[in-house]
């Protein structure tokens, strides 16, 4: 019998929807690999009753001959970002340890509702705050993948981490991810898996851990485009509780996927060619031009005057958005409370808040109490404002000549943990390419490319027109179908 | 523009992170910086430009003028909003003495 943890998304729910196997006999053979896998440390908490009691559901609905929904009998990880109704949500810091929801989020609502089950709790950085899973109270995430012939563990990518370690140790056929500025494609470029962001509003952010509400959007994580665009149809959808949710139906992107692209036009960023990236980053970029004109695609040169500025905007937006998003940890409401003999109110909030939050979070609330006091607003704020209308601009003016935009997604491959832990603004530098996307709202897709000669895989990156998620898993798939992308990390854990 | 340690005090005080000495010497050259490198934008010029306020064009919505028209987010939720509080007494919130 195949080895059921070896299938993905469409194949589960195809194959229990067809009697090949049971949701339960998948949800066991998860469960167990999630068990034997603890060394990878991608779960804050496994739930495998969860699992179960999803797939008993899915397999009383077949044998009555019900509908099983779209994710029917497929267990999935899920990113420790979405409140889970009793189950400890913490987004990864020692703040909210403890914290059990008594709601759930409107996007794991609607994948249980689609059929799926959850596993467990996936390890994420702190807050959603980095790009290598190493600022999580609950410790580092490792990657299943290694540097060829060295033991070092190599960063799975963040934010979402968990999420990207799991599904390419295939533990999980699928996650949930979030991305603020590029924490869905820079990890999933880091394991060698998919992963897409859609357009800004599509996922509900109501029960999601606020990070920077006017960027964060979930995705999903998974092995391939085909298992991105049905997970992407369970989790959209209008969502009244969600000020910013598109009241638009959800398109039926799975239904949809075509991978021939006569006719479409594939822009190439020039700015995008950085001083100092890595030659065979570029070399993967110029395969991609090869997939895509292979696949009927006229490439154009566009530009994109303002992404060398993107980034900085960012580290403005970003953290403002975050200092006013993370006051309500204050200790009285939920989660930690650290009141000292005699202590006042205040020093409470203090106390609280210095021994709950993490130094990168620390970092970025203070940079975003700075940029927004008295003063400094014209100057940093209102200036990274404007800065952020002109890179969606930029997109703008390009889609004109171009249907999608194909780039990197990250300047590097995977890096050992700990390497460049000790340079924030290093770190930051590996999100150039990911984040102007992220701030100008657009879907945008990483899929395998190749693996560079350090046997580490390398992400190419999609980025469309606003709503036009389609266009993104059109092109995703033309590359998945051209780069015959099936290696795998050989299994350590 | 840098700021000196004073500064990094006042700030963290105004965020409400307390902060020791050693995390103070710490942070002051760490977010300088992080400053120095994004004050690259004022290289941009943005005079005639609108800060942004919404990425993707959308506009609120009124909720329907029902009590409770979602129950999620409606009241009669006492205890659930009170099931994860450090302290809940009373039916409230409990915190430290603030009025002498």
């Amino acid at each position: 019998m195949t080895e059921l943890t070896n299938l993905g998304v469409k194949e589960i729910r195809d194959g229990v929807a067809g009697g090949d196997f049971t949701a339960r006999e998948v949800a066991e053979s998860f469960n167990a690999a999630v068990a034997a896998a603890a060394e990878l440390n991608a779960f804050i908490v496994t739930t495998p009753d969860h699992a179960l009691a999803a797939a008993d559901a899915v397999d009383a609905k077949r044998a009555k001959g019900d509908d099983l929904g779209k994710m029917g009998g497929v267990p999935i990880g899920m990113k420790d970002l979405f409140a889970t109704q009793g189950v400890q949500t913490t987004a990864a810091s020692h703040i909210l340890e403890g914290f059990k929801p008594q709601y759930e989020s409107t996007v794991s609502q609607n994948l249980w509702d689609a059929g799926a089950g959850m596993l467990g709790k996936l390890n994420l950085d702190q807050f959603a705050m980095g790009s290598s899973n190493e600022t999580s109270y609950f410790g580092n995430v490792s990657s299943p993948w290694r540097k060829a012939g060295t033991n070092a563990a190599m960063s799975p990518g963040g934010s979402s981490g968990g999420s990207s370690a799991a599904v390419a140790a295939r533990i999980v056929p699928a996650a949930t991810g979030t991305d603020t500025g590029g924490s869905i494609r820079q990890p999933a470029a880091f394991t060698g898996i998919c992963g897409i962001k859609p357009t800004y509003g599509r996922c509900s952010r109501w029960g999601v851990v606020a990070f920077a509400s006017s960027l964060d959007q979930a995705g999903p994580m998974a092995r391939s485009v085909e298992d991105c665009a049905i997970m992407l149809e369970a989790m959209a959808g209008f969502d009244p509780k969600d000020s910013t949710s598109l009241d638009m139906p959800v398109p039926a992107w799975e239904a949809g996927l075509n991978a021939d692209l006569k006719g479409k036009k594939v822009g190439i960023p020039r700015e995008y060619r950085m001083d100092g990236t890595d030659q065979e980053i570029l070399d993967s970029w110029e395969r991609g031009k090869e997939w895509l004109r292979d696949a009927g695609a006229e490439i154009v040169d566009v530009s994109l005057p303002h992404t060398k500025y993107a980034l900085p905007a960012y580290y403005i937006v970003a953290p403002a958005e975050a200092s006013s998003n993370l006051a309500r940890y204050d200790g009285v409401r939920y989660g930690l409370r650290e009141l000292p003999d005699g202590a006042g109110l205040q020093d409470m909030y203090a106390e609280t808040r210095e021994a709950g939050f993490g130094d990168e979070v620390k970092r970025r609330i203070i940079i975003g109490t700075y940029v927004l006091s008295a003063g400094f607003y014209d100057a940093y704020y209102n200036q990274a404002q404007k800065v952020r209308t002109l890179v969606a601009r930029d997109f703008n003016e390009a889609f004109a000549q171009c249907d999608v935009i194909l780039a990197p997604t990250t300047p590097t491959a995977s890096f050992p943990l700990g390497e460049n832990s000790d340079d924030p603004l290093a770190m930051y530098l590996n999100d150039v390419f990911a984040v102007p996307a992220s701030l100008a709202g657009l879907p945008a897709m990483s899929v395998p490319g190749m693996l560079n000669s350090d046997g580490l895989p390398l992400g190419l990156q999609l980025v469309g027109r606003p709503f036009d998620e389609q266009g993104v898993l059109n092109a995703g798939l033309a590359i998945q179908q051209r780069a015959g992308f099936t290696a795998q990390p050989e299994k350590w854990w | 523009m840098s700021i000196d340690r004073a500064t990094v005090a006042k700030i963290a005080s105004l965020a409400r992170i307390q902060m020791s000495d050693e995390e103070l010497d710490r942070m002051e050259p760490e977010l300088n910086g992080i400053l120095k490198w994004v004050e690259q934008l004022g290289e941009v010029d943005t005079s005639a430009v609108e800060p942004m306020t919404a990425v993707i064009p959308n506009t609120l919505r009124l909720r329907a003028d029902v009590v409770d028209a979602d129950p999620k987010t409606g009241g009669s939720r006492r205890d659930d909003v009170l099931a994860n509080a450090p302290v809940a007494e009373h039916g409230f919130f409990g915190v430290p003495k603030v009025i002498e």
